[in-house]
């Protein structure tokens, strides 16, 4: 039971953070977004982008000392760069990720949100349902 | 300008210790959560981990009321002229598809754009290679469609 409630702290942790940014500077945290237009040339796109990027990149290696999750195992490099690729093309495609359409946008109540999650998460499973089934 | 950044870095850095936190840095444990298989039958495919629908929980128990409160009718944000959000309508193919080959990513490696980057620098050698095809999947996508990514 303990990880569920740790699961859910990080997830109100995220849902604030995502609140933070919209009050602020009234932007959507989209993961996906926010690092797609990181190198956009037009003014005032750019620089809260990497300052975001870079909280999220510094405090991600904080928060992995200070709370040492399990490492993975290496994968093969074929597979990583195969769907890293995939994440990549289809969140700008399909305008945003589990954090953008899943977290912020079924926050919006959103219908084009509600959709890519439920899109996004039954490909994600029947990913993984064929990965495993074809392992064996 | 130097607040405006500092508000961007604050957001990210809780994001992050969030995504930690709740676990969506450990690709095993999000594999774990997509694996429905396990539902059905856990002696082939192994276990569902259901922890991760707590995480989405969390998260939308905020947004859900955040979202209804901020913005509100003739209120700027903090530190900007106005709110930016996503205008566009309606479901079309291209949310679809872009949706979909986001899945078979998501379910190949585990990592999702956040978790990925907030593993940048811990994840080793993984989060580095699906980081890095990750930014070239979104300047092919960017060139190729033209539109920025919002939700």
């Amino acid at each position: 039971m303990h990880s569920y409630w740790q699961a859910a702290a990080g997830g109100v942790l995220i849902g604030l953070a995502s609140w933070l940014l919209l009050a602020s500077l009234g932007r959507i945290a989209g993961i996906s977004g926010i690092a797609a237009g990181a190198f956009s040339r037009i003014p005032g796109e750019a620089a809260w982008r990497w300052a975001f990027l870079a909280g999220l990149v510094g405090a991600g290696a904080a928060a992995a000392a200070w709370l040492h999750p399990p490492a993975t195992v290496l994968r093969p490099w074929p597979l990583l760069l195969a769907a890293g690729a995939l994440v990549g093309f289809g969140t700008v495609l399909g305008s945003g990720c589990t954090s953008g359409h899943g977290v912020c946008g079924l926050g919006r109540r959103s219908m084009r949100s509600l959709v890519a999650t439920l899109v996004f998460m039954g490909a994600g499973a029947a990913t993984v349902l064929i990965a495993r089934y074809v392992q064996g | 300008m130097i607040q405006k950044l500092l508000l961007a870095l604050v957001s990210g850095a809780l994001f992050a210790v969030g995504l930690v936190l709740s676990g969506m840095t450990q690709p095993a444990k999000v594999i774990g959560f997509l694996n429905v298989g396990g539902l059905v039958d856990p002696a082939r495919f192994g276990a569902w981990d259901p922890s991760l629908a707590f995480v989405m929980g969390g998260a939308l128990c905020v947004t859900l009321v955040a979202f209804a409160v901020t913005p509100r009718p003739g209120r700027k944000p903090w530190r900007a002229a106005t709110f930016q959000l996503p205008t566009r309508r309606g479901v079309d193919r291209r949310l679809v598809f872009g949706a979909a080959l986001f899945g078979i990513g998501w379910g190949l490696a585990g990592y999702c754009p956040g978790p990925a980057l907030a593993s940048l620098l811990t994840g080793g050698l993984d989060a580095l290679l699906f980081v890095a095809a990750m930014a070239a999947g979104m300047a092919l996508a960017r060139r190729l469609a033209g539109g920025a990514a919002r939700p």
